[in-house]
């Protein structure tokens, strides 16, 4: 158990380092919220350990490293990490290609919410390329799995 | 396949009521986020905060710093050799103007004294690091290696060897962020060191390019005109390089088109300075109690350029 735990905050951990690591010019922009799938990841497997304050935790740590808002990301992650936990048990049914379809679907409804943030605190930016993410992420979705996957089984 | 952990919750009645605890968490987050931008209150939360997440910055920066201590010391002695030369020829060349420099200026700053007016001059510099960390690919913001542990404070202006740099916007214990001055919200209060136009660069969220919105199209700038910090606002010092002007295009009834390239690296500096200066006292009232004088005062901000030497007199 002790483990388990250990290894939620270093993923979360891992999550944040690769927020901020320094990507070539043309990457910058797909950058995956990484942070953001492994608490997802999380939330589905393990949700009475990892639940809402690990979600909004790891936002608020978000926040401060970006030095955004305080309070944005950590918004952000609670609201993804609530609709997380209510569809949980339809979401472990699912085959991956739809569950990444509703992790798509989660990060669009995430980076809405970052955007109107911007757009009230005056840091709008309006073009397109700031939706990447939600793509890369969703592609990326399979691979968290699968390396969550193997992780949690080795420390279980 | 998401697979079931040992600890899957029963359905009904286990654990704390969900929605709740959501709507508590959203409600801080909420009240956290009017606290700092409206109030900015909650700085203090901020800084603590920091102090856990610095590891992290420092481990993102650590393998950038090793490579550069690992090619640095392995670098082969005729390179050395040449930079040597070319560092100490280009110090020589620096030394010359800076005696010329030191009696400018101590003739810029009696000339000040006669008219009671401080000079503005950096008294104190300090060299902070940029971490090779990534905040926003959006804006324009850069996280230097010193924080209000050395003495920084916010609105502190920022140079680098070639020009102005930007200026700090959150200082945290030990690390502070810098806007930079192409940043999309950044503006600085810019003069023409030909002309003596006045004016406000604004930020374009382009690291290569500055624009000038409110020059009208009579105004006297140049492609190649060199703008000057004016030190108005008091966050700058005045008479540094901030940009050269690019482009002017006079092609509306009202306002020109007016771009400027930052003099400052913008994209490439690796080290900035951190800059104390005296504020001038009050500019207004010194050109108010002078009246006559008042067609002088225009000519005497380009003169107060001060010499960039002074980074020297750490």
């Amino acid at each position: 158990m002790f483990a388990r735990r250990l290894l939620y905050w270093i993923s979360m951990a891992a999550g944040l380092v690769l927020a901020i690591v320094p990507l070539p010019g043309w990457l910058d922009p797909f950058r995956p919220d990484l942070a953001l799938l492994a608490m997802i990841y999380f939330v589905l497997t393990s949700p009475r350990i990892a639940g809402l304050g690990y979600a909004w935790l790891s936002g608020l740590f978000l926040d401060v490293l970006r030095g955004m808002v305080l309070g944005q990301h950590a918004l952000g992650f609670l609201v993804v990490g609530y609709l997380t936990h209510k569809l949980q048990l339809r979401m472990r049914m699912f085959p991956i290609v739809q569950q990444a379809v509703i992790v798509m679907l989660l990060l669009g409804l995430y980076h809405f919410l970052m955007f109107w943030i911007d757009g009230l605190t005056g840091h709008g930016f309006t073009g397109w390329v700031r939706w990447l993410p939600v793509l890369s992420g969703a592609l990326l979705w399979p691979l968290v799995v699968a390396l969550g996957d193997s992780l949690t089984r080795r420390t279980s | 396949m998401v697979e079931l952990s040992h600890d899957s919750r029963p359905i009904i009645g286990r654990g704390p009521p969900l929605t709740a605890y959501f709507l508590t968490l959203a409600a801080i987050s909420v009240g956290l986020m009017v606290a700092d931008h409206r109030y900015h209150q909650i700085d203090r939360i901020r800084e603590s905060l920091s102090r856990v997440i610095y590891p992290m910055q420092r481990a993102v920066d650590f393998p950038f710093r090793a490579t550069d201590w690992v090619t640095g010391s392995f670098a082969d002695r005729s390179r050395l050799r040449q930079e040597n030369l070319a560092l100490t020829a280009r110090l020589r060349l620096a030394n010359l103007q800076l005696q010329r420099f030191a009696v400018l200026e101590e003739e810029n700053r009696r000339l000040r004294e006669m008219r009671a007016n401080t000079a503005a001059i950096a008294e104190k510099v300090l060299v902070a690091s940029i971490l090779n960390v990534d905040l926003d690919p959006f804006r324009h913001r850069v996280l230097l290696d010193k924080g209000a542990a050395d003495g920084v404070f916010k609105d502190q202006a920022v140079l680098d060897g070639d020009g102005i740099f930007g200026q700090v916007s959150k200082v945290n214990a030990s690390t502070a962020e810098v806007i930079l001055i192409s940043d999309a919200e950044h503006a600085i209060p810019v003069q023409s060191n030909r002309s003596g136009v006045r004016t406000i660069a604004v930020g374009t969220g382009d690291q290569n390019k500055l624009s000038l919105p409110f020059v009208t199209v009579e105004s006297d700038l140049q492609a190649g005109d060199l703008l000057l910090s004016t030190g108005m606002g008091g966050v700058f010092p005045p008479g540094y390089p901030v940009a050269q002007v690019s482009k002017v295009k006079r092609a509306g009834s009202t306002f020109a088109l007016v771009e400027a390239k930052p003099t400052a690296r913008l994209d490439q500096a690796r080290e900035v300075l951190l800059v104390w200066f005296k504020p001038r006292a009050e500019p207004a009232p010194a050109t108010a109690d002078a009246p006559p004088t008042s067609s002088s005062t225009r000519v005497d901000e380009p003169a107060a350029v001060a010499p960039p030497a002074q980074a020297g007199g750490e």
